[in-house]
């Protein structure tokens, strides 16, 4: 009777599944042949310079953009020939905090993490709130309940976006830029936030980010995108990436070298 | 993972009460779905136990944020009643994921901000807030008229690439809707007016109390009005949202002062094509008149010759006048609003509301001292 379940222990399930991508805008071509796929509880990381792509990718993944080819399947569905209903269904299980965080401003902490419950479940007023308290909570923020995001640091910020994409429990998480503009300290916080979110929730990450220290302790596996080759270039763990790539530019990339 | 948590059983729950306490037994998923469920019925119980609450998880296959918040109410409430608490049968890795949330962050209770204050606490923070919109205005206008001076001296260092687009956008995109609106309008007070007078037989001097109306209060009152909705409040949220996105603060350091950089190429733009936009608005609203007075049976030349012999220079230069004093009020209250923006989204729509109601005032109020500085000077 007890199905077998994927909480916090690392399968081989497949969540996100990539075919052949190629992304555009208009005629301009981001990136084309772009596959890959993401498992259940994996840490996955998108890596890459300036302009090549990740945040366009990161677009595709969550339903922002449509493919210009290929397909993309998320926990086994179909984003581009989902219907709306069927869209917003998959969308209700994954959670994304933006690179500005994108709190809503006039809204407390607390209200911003109940707003997608309130509108998607039938729980009580006193449910609602007791989640968004122990989602903050987890995320280390108890205290700061009724604070406006104006009210709060940038590294704050980021971890009220987070409680607020785990308010419906989703199954994946995306995450662009988290350490994005945060001190070390906050930054190393984060990452073992992450860890310890995927250990004991069982959610999987994809997360966009060029900051090589918290690749290291984080990434699961990486994958790396160009500019000038405009696909994917390298994928693995980071650490072996580094040391064992023949590959000019991820050697750049990981020895930090200007071009 | 099952594709669709909606099709799949959801949470039951089945109470024991004993007069040692209460037994729970929940089973199935304890999601949002199924914790909604049996949510009101599982906590009222545990708030009535005494003793001891103790819940049997064996039966459960599935649980989440929803599920741990269902624990943490019922525990929560047996410590309350200082009941003994204890959960049984949970899977270790929900167990593990129950563990994660702390239970105590709720005890804690923040303290909610006190947002209803008292009505003494309301007024002297309202009137403070006055106080300092004020001072705000205050400053704005003396560095706004120091700027305008300086760029009236230094031509040269007025960015008129930005006064240009500023025309474009206030005046010339405007002309549709000021042709349209005069037209109409000309139309509307030609026929409700020449309908009472037709009774005298005076319904040709339709024709010259269109003129005098339009030109010295009409016209310029109009264009002006529609100036503050398509243009001052389009200023506010433009600056405004440099204003929160940091952009104002970027041109402060770069050491350019925002009232020059951002408010006077806006302020000359709009005063140099109000008046343009008011002359549009008086011809169309001319036109309007002239074919109500032609289908009540006038030539138009007996129109134009009325329009012409009542309506003199001092009428329509006056009116011009207005209009441009509108136009630095109208504009100069829009870039205010969006340079004295707060932080956030919700602040930049407070600043375009805000513009666009103070410019309804200061048009309305302007309007009254120039009539009486004009019947003063015999314009």
């Amino acid at each position: 009777m007890l199905e077998p379940t994927p909480i916090s222990s690392m399968n081989n399930e497949t969540v996100i599944k990539v075919d052949n991508l190629t992304a555009a805008y208009g005629d301009f071509v981001v990136m084309e042949n772009v596959s890959f796929e993401v498992n259940q509880g994996e840490v996955f990381v998108i890596l890459g310079g300036s302009g090549c792509g990740k945040s366009t990718l990161l677009k595709h993944l969550i339903g922002l953009k449509d493919p210009a080819q290929g397909t993309i399947l998320i926990l086994d569905d179909d984003m581009g020939a989902a219907s709306t209903e069927e869209r917003n269904a998959i969308l209700r299980r994954i959670g994304v905090m933006y690179q500005s965080s994108a709190l809503f401003g006039s809204m407390s902490l607390i209200e911003n993490v109940i707003l997608p419950m309130e509108e998607f479940t039938n729980l009580p007023m006193e449910a609602m709130d007791i989640i968004a308290r122990l989602k903050l909570s987890l995320v280390g923020l108890t205290g700061f309940e009724h604070h406006l995001p104006a009210e709060l640091s940038g590294g704050m910020q980021k971890r009220a976006a987070i409680a607020r994409a785990m308010a419906l429990d989703p199954s994946i998480l995306f995450l662009d830029e988290p350490s994005a503009g945060l001190d070390p300290v906050t930054s190393a916080g984060l990452d073992q936030l992450i860890l310890s979110l995927r250990d004991s929730l069982g959610i999987t990450f994809v997360i966009v980010t060029h900051e090589l220290d918290s690749i290291y302790t984080i990434a699961d596996r990486v994958i790396m995108l160009d500019r000038r080759a405009k696909t994917i270039i390298a994928q693995g763990a980071p650490k072996v990436l580094r040391d064992t790539s023949d590959n000019p530019w991820v050697r750049q990339f990981f020895q930090r070298e200007p071009e | 993972m099952p594709k669709n948590p909606l099709t799949e059983p959801v949470a039951n729950l089945r109470l024991d009460p004993s007069p040692r306490g209460l037994d729970i037994f929940l089973s199935g998923r304890l999601d949002s779905h199924g914790v909604a469920l049996v949510w009101d019925q599982a906590t009222k119980a545990a708030r009535d136990a005494r003793h001891e609450v103790s819940i049997d998880l064996s039966g459960v296959d599935y649980l989440d944020g929803a599920g741990a918040a269902l624990l943490t109410r019922l525990a929560l409430h047996a410590r309350e009643n200082q009941a003994r608490f204890t959960m049984q049968g949970l899977a270790p890795d929900f167990q593990a994921m129950v563990d994660m949330y702390d239970m105590d962050a709720l005890d804690a209770d923040s303290e909610r901000k006190d947002e209803c204050s008292g009505l003494i606490t309301g007024t002297g923070r309202l009137a403070a807030e006055t106080w300092s919109n004020m001072r705000d205005l205050v400053a704005f206008v003396g560095e706004a008229s120091y700027a305008l001076f300086s760029a009236l001296l230094h031509p040269g260092r007025v960015r008129w690439k930005d006064v240009i687009t500023t025309c474009e956008k206030a005046g010339f995109n405007a002309l549709p809707i000021i042709a349209l609106m005069g037209f109409l309008i000309g139309l509307i007070m030609a026929f409700q007016s020449a309908i009472p007078l037709q009774r005298f037989g005076a319904d040709i001097y339709v024709a010259d109390f269109l003129g005098i109306a339009l030109s010295r209060e009409l016209g310029p009152l109009i264009t002006a009005i529609l100036l503050t909705g398509r243009s001052g409040s389009a200023f506010a949220a433009e600056i405004g949202t440099m204003k929160v996105n940091e952009e104002v603060n970027a041109l402060i350091t770069m050491g350019l002062n925002p009232v020059r950089f951002l408010a006077v190429p806006r302020v000359l733009g709009a005063v140099l094509v109000t008046p343009v936009l008011t002359v549009f608005f008086n011809l169309f609203a001319l036109v309007g008149g002239a074919l109500v007075i032609r289908s009540f049976g006038y030539p138009v030349t007996t129109y134009l010759a009325h329009v012409q012999n009542s309506t003199h220079t001092g009428d329509v230069l006056g009116g011009l006048f207005k209009a441009m004093v509108f136009a630095v009020l109208v504009a100069g209250i829009g870039c205010q609003r969006g340079l004295n923006t707060a932080k956030g989204a919700s602040a930049v729509g407070e600043s375009t509301t805000s513009s666009v109601v103070s410019g309804l005032v200061l048009i309305t109020v302007s309007d009254g001292i120039m009539a009486v500085i004009f019947y003063a000077l015999g314009i």
